[in-house]
């Protein structure tokens, strides 16, 4: 009988310094009974990849506050996808204008939480976009 | 159940690697399955558990010796593999895995291997899966394996058993009063590191802790290296003559965030495993932790061979008797058996 635990990878791609969202929901997901690595502030789509390849996550929330989402996250996907990963769900946290959105979803984003989201959501959320992928 | 190509784990595929730790992490037949096809490979790599209160500096230490050996060993730096255990939580499961933040310096070294780990319900620092960790990262060609854990009960005694090398870190100023500090502790311990030696108290912490060690080791006593191994292992009666020459864990400051002190500490871990070879300890701690696992891994099956074929309603029933004290514990397991 196997018993997978859902992991997620909080990551904080880009030069913005403030981690206490990506730390917030971090810690919601660890309550909600998941796996969270948190790899600390300015990480580059590389170094995303790389930590979730070794960490063989599930899910990538990336946490972004600088207005750099559009080039961030899709080098972010794209990097996933040269490492194999594409089977790895990515939701984004931050900032993000609402006409962005459409874009960053068309990218493979499966959701885009502004500020103030409950974070109850975001773990309902990962749960629901990883058992459509299992059907 | 996934498939895993043991070839490929072989070959140094990171994700096939991956993704058998994953499997034996949440008991998919298929990493067990390809740990043993690469199980008579392993038995090569260098196991150094890091241990220690929380906030000592083990995964800064760590990042550093793990950059220190890629940089200064030459002909061939070894690969190095990481684990990271942190505990779940016993409420939700869940865990927050944060280790890796202190190690960003190792990312895009492709023969550097982190895995953040959660323990998963057990009752250690280390989760059931850690050894099996180890092991696949051998088979996989990491010739040095650190194992970072929370230094907290029974974390002790199973970091001991798994690790060929184990390392506790101290720090000054942790409200963590190095008196205090208990023998188990010391006893496991083959190095110990006092971190932050930039902070005050750190000299101290030091002198203490030799102080400490030569009391418990004294003159003529068995090193920390052997203590472990004399109960129960296979061949610990032949090991026990070779131990004479001894090894006194050294002590050695260091401030991790700096890098000072490193090359010494990795000496140590090198003279250690030095030691341990020349000694035939190595072997013996070889043989004593398969024993380990192999009566863990009979007690497990026993167990749930037990749960599948007990009457749920005798269960019950033979429960409620105990908990109204009709029976004994005693009397209760011959009920049923
Ligand atoms: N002053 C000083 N601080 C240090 C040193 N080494 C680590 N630290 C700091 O101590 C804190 C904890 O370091 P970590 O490496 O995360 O400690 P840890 O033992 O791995 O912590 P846990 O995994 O949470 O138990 C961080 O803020 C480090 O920057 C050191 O040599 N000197
Ligand atoms: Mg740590």
């Amino acid at each position: 009988m196997t018993d997978r635990k859902i992991r997620v990878l909080i990551a904080k791609p880009g030069l913005d310094g403030h981690d206490r969202g990506a730390k917030v929901v971090a810690r919601a997901l660890r309550d909600a009974g998941m796996e969270v690595i948190y790899t600390g502030l300015r990480q580059t789509p590389e170094m995303i990849a790389e930590a979730a390849l070794q960490e063989d996550v599930d899910v990538v929330g990336m946490s972004i506050l600088s207005g750099a989402h559009n080039a961030l996250v899709p080098a972010v996907i794209d990097k996933l996808a040269e490492y194999g990963l594409d089977g790895v769900k990515v939701f984004v946290g931050g900032i993000i204008p609402e006409d962005d959105v459409p874009g960053l979803m068309e990218k493979g984003v499966y959701a885009v939480y502004g500020p103030g989201t409950d974070t109850q959501i975001v773990a309902e959320e990962i749960k629901a976009a990883l058992s459509q992928s299992a059907n | 159940m996934t498939r895993i190509d043991p070839d490929a784990i072989r070959r140094g595929d990171r994700l096939a690697l991956s993704r058998a730790l994953t499997a034996i992490e949440s008991n998919d037949p298929a990493g067990q399955a390809a740990l043993a096809a690469l199980f008579p490979e392993t038995g090569k790599a260098h196991l150094v558990g890091v241990t220690g209160s929380p906030g000592t500096g083990k995964s800064t230490l760590v990042n550093q010796l793990a950059r220190y050996f890629r940089q200064n060993q030459s002909p061939k730096p070894p690969k190095v593999g990481i684990i990271a255990v942190d505990p779940s939580s016993p409420f939700t499961g869940g865990a927050l895995l944060g280790d890796r933040i202190r190690m960003q310096d190792l990312i895009g070294d492709p023969e550097i291997f982190i895995r953040s780990m959660a323990s998963r319900g057990a009752l250690g620092g280390l989760s059931h899966s850690t050894a099996a960790f180890a092991t696949l990262m051998d088979g996989a060609g990491y010739d040095l394996i650190f194992i970072e854990t929370v230094g907290a009960g029974q974390a002790e005694v199973d970091i001991a058993q798994l690790a060929h090398t184990v390392i506790v870190v101290e720090a000054p100023g942790l409200g963590d009063d190095i008196q205090a500090i208990k023998a188990g502790i010391l006893e496991i311990a083959d190095i110990l590191a006092v971190n932050k030696a930039d902070l005050p108290g750190s000299e101290n912490a030091a002198r203490a802790l030799r102080m400490m060690l030569e009391m418990a080791h004294g003159k003529g006593s068995l090193p920390a290296a052997g203590k472990h191994l004399r109960s129960g292992s296979p061949i610990g009666q032949e090991v026990t003559q070779s131990l004479d020459q001894g090894w006194d864990p050294p002590v050695q400051l260091v401030t991790a965030t700096e890098g000072d002190g490193i090359p010494e500490l990795a000496e140590a871990i090198q003279s250690h495993q030095a030691y341990l070879q020349s000694t035939g300890l190595w072997q013996a701690k070889e043989a004593f932790r398969l024993q380990k696992d192999l009566e863990a891994l009979v007690r497990d099956t026993l167990m749930e061979h037990w749960r599948e074929q007990v009457d749920e309603d005798r269960f019950a029933e033979v429960l409620t008797d105990l908990v109204h004290h009709k029976l004994s514990p005693a009397e209760a397991l011959q009920l049923l058996l």
